[in-house]
């Protein structure tokens, strides 16, 4: 303790490094994809996340929705829902934003070689999830049986509609595809997307990634219960307010958990307990 | 541990001028505004001799003492993290080119705080906030400001009225992590310090200052002193079990009887030695040229700190108090290996309507088995 216990600082992990957006997408009416080039690539595993800066606006925790294959291109999915992500739609190619990162733990890419796979997306739940889903395709051979059930709200609400077409192509994929509530365009299921969980085929030792809003991991969680899931076997991408990213700023605390750096992906035995808390 | 000698009082004003010296910019108590906080001082002129402060839930009063101590006092309403982790600092600034913009760090240095009347449950507070800028991500800010700090540590010879740090094992005895320690005694005809060197950086001041040889019976009667201050601590928490407590508790009715009471004022975490919870800001200029991102102090129990999308999570007063004492008596264990409560008080001390974070989980442990009985 005392004069010299920390080493002299060589890096200030909240110094941020200006990209410029080569490439944007609108998904729907509030949710866009713009990619990025970072100078000399970015490296990351799926799952994790950058803090994303606007000039003079602020910052915000963003999952990155890109191919790990493919670190010349850095993606992130965004929903515009507050000032700083407002700020981002309104961003062009040739526009520059902020990045620091890629922080946090990644899904278990590992943990599920050899195993069946089985992912559950839920709105703009499935941007953290497309990235597990790009290294499943380009490793197909080290998983097993892989699934995904999709959820949206509505037709109009569908994120990457060309890359569910596509995944969909894929004859070693089972992609499940539902919405809450229907219209006159639809052909598919309708209902919340646990409903799907039954129908879809994978071993009980499967490894489940799960992502989406609250309610929506703890009927999942439940449902794979039900299909005698093991607890350590499901895993849940956590979200919470971030300021720093990097286990400093106190913000995303989840009871003992910085969701920033212990999550966000963690074990649902392991948040089962504070899952089950209002307001944790 | 070094060999005690005894500085007399009039020789006080060497020690600090030593520092001066070295480079140092001595910060200690002070007065003012009818309180003692910290401050830059230049002499023990600055020092609050004679005085010393009551404290109990949302009380202080200053008062004289019927001598000059200088350390006389139990502790300041400020603490020392506002030196280590300024209120406001300043991360980077941005400079706009066209569409783009560069980021700059600051470059002013860090300062070299010499800091004068360190208590033993300050310096655990430090240690504590040590653990917690020197994560995965070490914080150059912090980090920066805290390896030049010289450390004068104070035993307390005085327990106030909202002191546990025997409690939480954290005083009131100064044991490492100072550069030099002192105990002051004060009688009819003398005023001395007993006054010892942690670290190699300490022992060089103490052998330019003109020390006498402490004899055993100073040695043995600053033990005394600071094992009666030991006994006069005005609170204390029963620590056993109390993470698990905690996590059990997470629905206990006592959080609706203190959201009653908590006014969501934020002053215990603004007083508290260990809070280091910071949001960040964006200063852009009124042309847009440049862009400065600030770092602030933040509260658990601000309703933004929450905030996500849609709105905030802890919406409740009793889920934000529930989150504060949690996150500092239990889940800050299994963060950083420590609890996060020095035991300093302050938080009952500041608290406008008197809440006592000790009163708060003896209601929930004396509830727990009382249900437990039935």
């Amino acid at each position: 303790m005392c004069t010299v216990t920390i080493a002299e600082p060589r890096i200030d992990p909240m110094l941020t490094t200006p990209m410029v957006i080569s490439a944007r997408r609108q998904e729907t009416a509030d949710t866009f994809t713009i990619d990025l080039a970072p100078p000399g690539g970015f490296t990351f595993l799926p799952g994790e996340f950058t803090m994303l800066y606007v000039y003079g606006v602020g910052e915000v925790p963003i999952s990155i929705s890109g191919d790990p294959a493919h670190p010349e291109v850095l993606t992130h999915t965004i929903r515009a829902a507050g000032k700083v992500t407002e700020a981002l739609e309104r961003m062009r190619p040739g526009d520059t934003v902020g990045v620091r990162g890629p922080y946090g733990t990644g899904w278990p890419m590992e943990a599920a070689k050899g195993k069946d796979v089985v992912l559950v997306g839920g709105g703009i739940g499935l941007a953290p999830l497309r990235p597990a889903l790009s290294h499943i395709i380009n490793n197909r051979i080290d998983y097993g049986l892989v699934s995904m059930a999709i959820g949206f709200r509505s037709p109009h609400e569908m994120l990457f509609v060309e890359e569910i077409r596509e995944w969909r192509q894929h004859f070693d994929l089972d992609i499940e595809l539902t919405v809450d509530v229907a219209d006159e365009t639809w052909r598919g299921s309708v209902g919340v997307v646990t409903r799907l969980i039954p129908m879809l085929e994978a071993n009980e030792d499967a490894i489940a990634m799960v992502c989406g809003p609250g309610i929506m991991m703890t009927f999942t969680a439940r449902a794979l219960r039900d299909r005698d899931f093991h607890p350590d076997n499901i895993y849940v991408s956590l979200e919470r307010n971030m300021k720093c990213g990097v286990g400093m700023c106190g913000h995303c605390q989840y009871g003992p958990l910085f969701v920033c750096t212990d999550g966000p992906v963690k074990q649902f035995s392991e948040v089962e307990r504070l899952f089950g808390i209002r307001e944790v | 541990m070094t060999a005690a000698s005894i500085l007399d009082r009039s020789d006080f004003d060497q020690l600090l001028a030593l520092l001066v010296d070295e480079g140092y910019q001595p910060i200690g108590p002070i007065l003012e505004g009818g309180r003692i906080v910290y401050g830059p001082i230049d002499s023990s002129s600055d020092l609050p001799a004679g005085k010393t402060d009551l404290h109990d839930g949302g009380m202080y009063r200053l008062v004289d003492r019927q001598d000059d101590a200088l350390f006389g006092y139990n502790l300041p309403s400020d603490s020392w993290k506002q030196y280590l982790f300024p209120p406001q600092t300043l991360l980077w600034s941005a400079v706009r080119s066209g569409g783009s913009f560069s980021v700059n760090p600051p470059t002013s240095e860090a300062p070299r705080y010499a800091l004068f009347g360190v208590r033993a449950c300050e310096l655990a507070a430090i240690d504590i906030q040590d653990r917690v800028f020197d994560g995965a991500y070490p914080d150059p800010h912090y980090g920066s400001i805290r390896e030049r700090v010289f450390i004068v540590g104070v035993n307390c010879v005085q327990a106030g009225g909202t002191c546990f740090c025997a409690s939480m094992g954290t005083g009131p005895e100064l044991t490492d992590g100072y550069d030099i320690v002192m105990t002051e005694f004060i009688d009819e005809d003398e005023h001395r310090f007993l006054i010892r060197s942690g670290t190699t950086a300490g022992g060089d001041v103490l052998a330019r200052l003109p020390l006498a040889p402490a004899d055993p019976t100073d040695c043995s009667h600053a033990d005394a002193l600071i094992a009666e201050a030991a006994t006069g601590m005005g609170r204390t928490l029963d620590t056993g079990g109390i993470k698990e407590l905690l996590y059990e508790n997470a629905e206990h009715p006592r959080w609706d009887d203190v959201a009653s009471r908590c006014l969501l004022c934020a002053n215990c975490t603004m007083v508290c030695p260990t809070c280091f919870c910071a949001t960040t800001e964006d200063r852009p200029t009124l042309d847009g040229a440049t862009a400065e991102r600030w770092r602030t102090w933040d509260s658990c129990f601000a309703l933004e700190h929450s905030y996500i999308h849609g709105g905030p999570i802890r919406v409740s007063v009793r889920s934000r108090y529930r989150q504060w004492l949690t996150h500092k008596l239990a889940t800050w264990i299994d963060q950083f290996d420590t609890s996060g409560c020095v035991g300093c008080g302050r938080c009952i001390t500041w608290c406008p309507v008197g809440i006592d974070i000790t009163e708060e989980v003896k209601a929930i442990r004396t509830e727990e088995a009382a249900h437990a009985h039935r």
